[in-house]
């Protein structure tokens, strides 16, 4: 029977949640890196034991590390990440030229097909890879020395690269996000970029329809259709049907788009997941309901899921890379809030109960499907 | 050769694998930062880029050393450190800014 292995990463380390196919019963290991923040965790699909962690901390720096064993033991290993040449600049909050400076590494994207070769994509934004698992990491210097790099700058929560998207049927296609320069795509493993950024309207941007300077917040995808792309922006939900060249609103009757997760259903690649909050200036839940809502259609026609889930006096958020879907015959999924609960649901957003109320605040979860 | 104490923060003991709160290395004269920050890397590979910086070999900005109750901190990394640092009598202490959360 087939098991589920969560790999949550928190504000003070991180944690591995294992149940078996029922997803009722769940054993909670760590924290591992106690007192650390673990921005992401996740497994190689080509082999689930071998996973890949990033912490750090403000005071210490940047670390990798590796275990072999499905995340009962762990191993630091390079933790080096140097862009290539001279860095350059990007524009600061107040419209400056500043320098490109490595702070972080936010997500961890192991190859579909090698456990040595991992992307990571860190801040200030760039992409790196490893291809010997961890021992070392060069940069991928296409992406920052875009034409457009001079124009990205930092969202809130810095100049992150936070989403990296791989596609097993075109390998040598890579999607990624910054926030706030946008989306790129690589049609040549990571060689050369471009944004691609059309259709979406951001009101706060001078040009609200410029090239680059969108705030993304994540963007999902189903392996089965990787031509279709979900996006939450900072506000307003959105997807493309030819891998990002053009993108159309579907936030629909959502009654806030603005939001961090966004997460494509394992079977139904037309049924997707969004958690609504309320605005940019108030980062919790409309009217204190926690809700999940799920869109069958692609979009536009979008439902709430609230079986199970707390709705009132609820003030938490769910961060961009907090929620993932397994891939059980019965979908379920996960998501993790800032108030240290783990929410579960084994039937597709049916109904929803909490693993745990009780962890650090949650910046990421990564389910694994388990033979 | 000189045997000198360090003490780390538990961040670091965690991340290096080190049970205690200090570690003795065998350094060789002269006995400055440098030398004792490039013994304890050494030993302790997981430490690199962790309490200087990988590029600029910089103190990273939240971390401090004090030595015989005397912030060291913006000395020079050649400088000597004080004999009973040296000797082994005191140890460095490398401290991490006191914050919450």
């Amino acid at each position: 029977m087939s098991s589920i292995r969560l790999l949550i990463g928190t504000k003070k380390g991180a944690f591995v949640l294992t149940s078996d196919g029922k997803r009722k019963d769940w054993k909670i290991a760590g924290p591992h890196f106690a007192g650390w923040e673990l921005y992401h965790l996740k497994g190689s699909p080509a082999d689930p034991n071998r996973i890949y962690a990033s912490q750090s901390s403000g005071w210490f720096g940047q670390q990798i590390q590796r275990s072999n064993d499905g995340g009962t033991t762990w191993t630091p290993v390079d933790n080096k990440f140097a862009y290539e040449g001279t860095p350059g600049t990007h524009q600061w909050y107040d419209g400056t030229a500043h320098p490109w400076e490595f702070k972080r590494v936010w997500h961890l994207e192991p190859s579909l097909t090698d456990p040595d070769t991992c992307f990571a994509g860190v801040e200030d934004a760039a992409m790196f890879k490893t291809t010997d698992g961890g021992k070392s990491w060069h940069e991928l210097p296409g992406l920052r020395t875009n034409a457009t790099g001079p124009d990205w700058q930092p969202g809130a929560g810095g100049m992150c690269l936070h989403t990296i998207l791989l596609d097993r049927e075109h390998p040598e296609r890579i999607v990624i996000a910054i926030s706030a320069a946008g989306a790129f795509r690589s049609d040549d493993s990571g060689a050369t970029w471009k944004p691609i950024n059309k259709g979406l309207y951001s009101k706060m941007m001078p040009n609200p329809t410029a090239e680059v300077g969108h705030c993304v917040h994540h963007i999902a995808m189903n392996p089965a259709t990787p031509n279709t792309l979900f996006m939450q922006k900072h506000w307003d939900v959105m997807r493309s049907d030819n891998a990002g060249d053009h993108w159309t609103r579907v936030s629909g009757n959502l009654p806030t788009d603005f939001g961090f997760v966004i997460d494509v259903h394992t079977h139904q690649p037309e049924t997707v997941y969004v958690v609504p909050i309320k605005s940019d200036s108030e980062h919790f839940p409309l009217d204190g309901k926690l809700q999940v809502f799920r869109s069958k259609s692609g979009g536009n026609e979008w439902e709430p899921l609230t079986r199970g889930l707390p709705q009132k006096d609820c003030y938490v958020n769910v961060l961009r890379d907090a929620m993932s879907v397994d891939t059980l015959d019965d979908c379920g999924l996960y998501f993790g809030t800032t108030g240290g609960q783990v929410y579960a649901s084994p039937d597709g957003g049916e109904s929803w109960s909490a693993i745990t109320h009780d962890l650090p605040a949650v910046l990421s979860v990564e389910a694994q499907t388990l033979p | 050769m000189s045997t000198v104490r360090v003490e780390l923060p538990q961040h670091l003991r965690q991340l290096a694998g080190i049970s205690g709160h200090e570690v003795a290395l065998e350094i060789d004269a002269p006995v400055t930062l440098a030398a004792i920050l490039g013994a304890l890397e050494s030993r302790y590979p997981a430490l690199r880029g962790t309490v200087r910086d990988h590029y600029t070999q910089q103190r990273r900005a939240f971390l401090r050393f004090f030595a015989c109750e005397e912030d060291i901190s913006l000395q020079p990394l050649d400088a000597l450190l004080p004999a009973e640092v040296c000797d082994g009598k005191e140890p460095l202490l490398i401290i991490a800014g006191i914050a919450g959360g």
